[in-house]
């Protein structure tokens, strides 16, 4: 026919290429979100290092005073903003619609968008440091430190900023809203909300928290967009604003991203000790239940991160803040039971399920620590807390990604990671972990504050900063075993067959990867874990 | 025929009476989408609310003194602000009777319906920016101190979003008059209206704080 004139080699490279740049399909899209976020994962990484750098010795041996702002500003955007939420909302895409037998997410082209918006917004962020200097207020931007008047963030860096965070925010809401249709309208036949997988579930409770969130610090980043360029009087006390007022509409949402950045790992986990211990989730109804509580009570808890400012009644948020360890003590016990008298395999995925388990843990109690109001006053914006929030999101939030990688990779590519690499990343990354972090309680509790770029060789901290430096560039070095084994894995990696950890839900009874509408066929569901069933016969109690 | 399928009603088995519907007789993928998105929404203005409440809770006196003429500000709701309410609390209606309409089918009444509320909306901007005109002449901007940044912020934000709404209507108005849209294919009908009557209520909200609310003169 005349339409197959050109040689089909010829095409192929565009296509493909094309292809994904045009795809609607949730696992091309999954897969691209997860490649988005390493890519800052790495950029932000970097920037790490060089904040550890600056940090081994006293005095200023790489950078100014300045840019050292700049430096773990833009660390901690891109990890939280461009690595942390959107790997996982990469994760959910991929995991989703295949857990719960759904062909696709309810809105496909709203996905793509979602999806193409990250790299814009990462963009934009890059460029910043082209344009006269990155934001330099911290992460969190307070007031007046991100205004322009009377101090230092000047320049354009910081409305790159805010306008990179309203795009991402944007992109989780759309994200949000699909996940929440698909997982309400898209069910297959027989998956009831009963029965959904624990990722699906925390996927579940995420969107509602970012739903409900997100747009509240939008509205916050409009406002000090609307201050710094359009003479606003919001949040500048010098025009009549209130700086406070900023620390709480920003911590309304960013107390509740916290969850965002944790629960769907908590879900990775959940679907990889019972699978990797050859027994079914301990107490499935009370881990859902725990969920939604952590999801509610973290609603009530932001002013815990202004104690100090004197502006909020301290005993109903210290209060709120215990509370949330009962849920999450729960999960604990989900897990530490799943796990007991269960077969461990100990595969690379379990591995970094336990780092989770264990380093979050400290996580948490070192949380608990801060959650009450004279010990906070002690430790508020030292390393205290720099340690206790890398405990949870690096060894909690990363540490999990992580598992999920080495446990859905084989699904997404038909090739399996090899175990070896993947053991020596392991031992890498936890060790370089606690040699850096664990030292940080120590130095907060000797007073030494977050976000300063020197400090006298006569406070005592030189010896723990050093320690902490070679730890991160430990983790450095661990990357490199992960992306050596991808390499290879994806070159000339064993095939990984449809099934190869024996799973419990859905994504396991398709192929890898899975076709375009990735199902023909699926088991009968009268359970949360339907391929279980199928596999080991105990369908068969059901009524056909 | 086979047994398990039947004509759907509008009023089969909906957990939100008398919405579109799908295949199965629950809510539809874009209704509920929909009714997501507003949610989101409604905490985006709870956020610019919040800030409004603070600084008004925040100042000894409420509007408070211009600097510029030392009096004190002050916003009419005749004779521009007024009628503007009451024509787009006015749309609502007009936007209701239009998915009634498509509901029983008849496009007719659809359509002449959409066109009503789709003129109603421009009309509503158009009043908008000659009140936000005028204001500006008699010296209040959004850069005049908390006064005039929490007004043109909130109004300028509702504003904002009555645009995407009329977008949405004229979207729906369009495909309408091309033949789309029936008694059981109208999505994006339920969907415009629920965002339209969400920016009604989000104005009724904004016109009782701004232009009812008593203001406090200082203790």
């Amino acid at each position: 026919m005349a339409t197959t004139a050109l040689h089909p080699a010829a095409s192929t490279y565009r296509s493909t290429l094309y292809e994904w740049i045009t795809t609607t399909d949730h696992k091309k899209i999954g897969i691209m979100y997860v490649i988005n976020s390493f890519v800052f994962f790495f950029i932000g990484g970097v920037l790490a290092l060089g904040v550890r750098s600056e940090l081994a010795q006293p005095g200023l041996q790489f950078v100014t005073d300045q840019a050292y702002n700049e430096l773990f500003t833009m660390h901690a955007t891109f990890m939280i903003f461009l690595f942390v939420i959107p790997m996982l909302a990469g994760f959910g895409n991929y995991i989703v619609p295949l857990q719960i037998g759904a062909p696709d997410m309810a809105f496909p082209r709203i996905n793509a968008l979602s999806l193409w918006m990250l790299p814009l917004a990462g963009i934009l962020l890059l460029l910043s440091f082209f344009t006269g200097g990155s934001a330099a207020a911290g992460w969190t931007s307070y007031s007046p430190l991100a205004q322009d008047r009377p101090l230092g963030a000047t320049g354009p860096g910081q409305d790159l900023w805010i306008v990179a965070l309203v795009l991402i925010g944007t992109s989780s809401i759309l994200g949000a809203v699909n996940f929440l249709v698909t997982m309400f309208k898209m069910r297959a036949p027989g998956m009831t909300l009963f029965r959904m997988p624990i990722m699906t579930w925390t996927v579940l409770v995420t969107s509602v928290l970012v739903l409900m969130a997100t747009p509240v610090i939008t509205s916050a980043l409009i406002m000090l967009f609307i201050d710094r360029n359009y003479g606003g009087a919001f949040f500048d006390p010098a025009h009549g604003g209130d700086a406070i007022l900023y620390q709480n509409i920003f911590w309304f949402y960013s107390h509740p991203a916290v969850y965002v950045m944790v629960l769907p790992a908590m879900g990775m986990i959940s679907e990889i000790l019972p699978v990797f211990s050859r027994k079914p989730l301990f107490g499935y109804k009370a881990f859902v239940f725990a969920t939604a509580a952590i999801g509610a009570l973290g609603f009530s808890v932001w002013a815990h991160h202004m104690f100090t400012t004197g502006a909020v009644y301290l005993p109903f948020f210290s209060l709120m803040t215990f509370l949330i360890a009962v849920p999450t003590g729960v999960k604990m016990f989900n897990w530490i039971f799943t796990m007991w008298r269960g077969q461990l395999m100990l595969r690379t995925p379990l591995l970094f399920a336990l780092g989770f388990l264990s380093m979050f843990l400290i996580g948490g109690i070192n949380g608990a620590f801060s959650a009450s109001v004279p010990v906070d006053f002690a430790l508020h914006d030292t390393y205290w807390v720099v340690a206790h929030l890398h405990y949870v999101l690096f060894g909690g939030s990363v540490f999990g990604i992580m598992a999920g990688l080495y446990y859905w990779f084989p699904k997404m590519t038909g090739r399996m990671l090899s175990e070896s690499l993947g053991k020596a990343q392991f031992v890498l990354m936890f060790i370089g972990f606690n040699l850096t972090f664990f030292p940080m309680h120590e130095l907060g509790l000797a007073g030494m504050p977050r976000r300063i770029a020197d400090y006298a060789s006569t406070a005592g901290w030189n010896d723990l900063n050093l320690l902490a430096t070679v730890g991160g560039f430990c983790i450095a070095t661990s990357m490199l075993p992960l992306l050596w084994n991808v390499f290879v894995s994806l070159r000339s990696g064993t095939p990984a067959g449809d099934d190869p950890w024996e799973g419990n839900t859905l994504e396991w009874a398709t192929s890898s990867p899975p076709p375009p509408y990735n199902f023909d066929r699926l088991p009968p569901i009268r359970s949360e874990r339907p391929v279980f069933d199928q596999r080991h016969g105990t369908a068969s109690s059901g009524s056909h | 025929m086979t047994t398990d399928s039947h004509a759907l009603t509008p009023s089969d088995h909906s957990p939100v009476g008398g919405l579109a519907h799908d295949s199965r007789g629950g809510i539809s993928n874009p209704v509920l989408g929909m009714l997501l998105f507003i949610t989101s929404e409604v905490m985006f203005f709870a956020g610019l609310f919040a800030a409004y409440f603070n600084v008004r809770a925040n100042a000894p006196q409420w509007p408070p003194v211009n600097p510029a003429s030392g009096e004190l500000f002050h916003i009419a709701i005749l004779p521009l602000v007024g009628p503007a309410t009451v024509l787009l609390v006015l749309s609502s209606f007009t936007c209701q009777f239009g998915v009634w309409a498509i509901r029983r089918g008849d496009r007719t009444a659809f359509l002449r319906n959409f066109a009503v509320t789709f003129v109603i909306g421009i009309t509503f901007l158009i009043m908008q920016a000659i009140d936000y005109f005028t204001l500006g002449q008699e010296g209040l901007t959004l850069s005049s101190g908390t006064y005039g940044t929490t007004y043109f912020t909130l109004t300028g934000f509702h504003g904002a979003h009555v645009f995407g709404g009329v977008i949405m209507l004229g979207v729906v108005l369009y495909r309408g008059m091309a033949g789309q849209f029936s008694a059981r294919h109208h999505d994006a009908v339920e969907a415009s209206s629920l965002y339209w009557h969400f920016v009604d209520v989000v104005w009724i909200l904004l016109f009782s704080l701004l232009y009812l609310l008593p203001g406090k003169t200082p203790a």
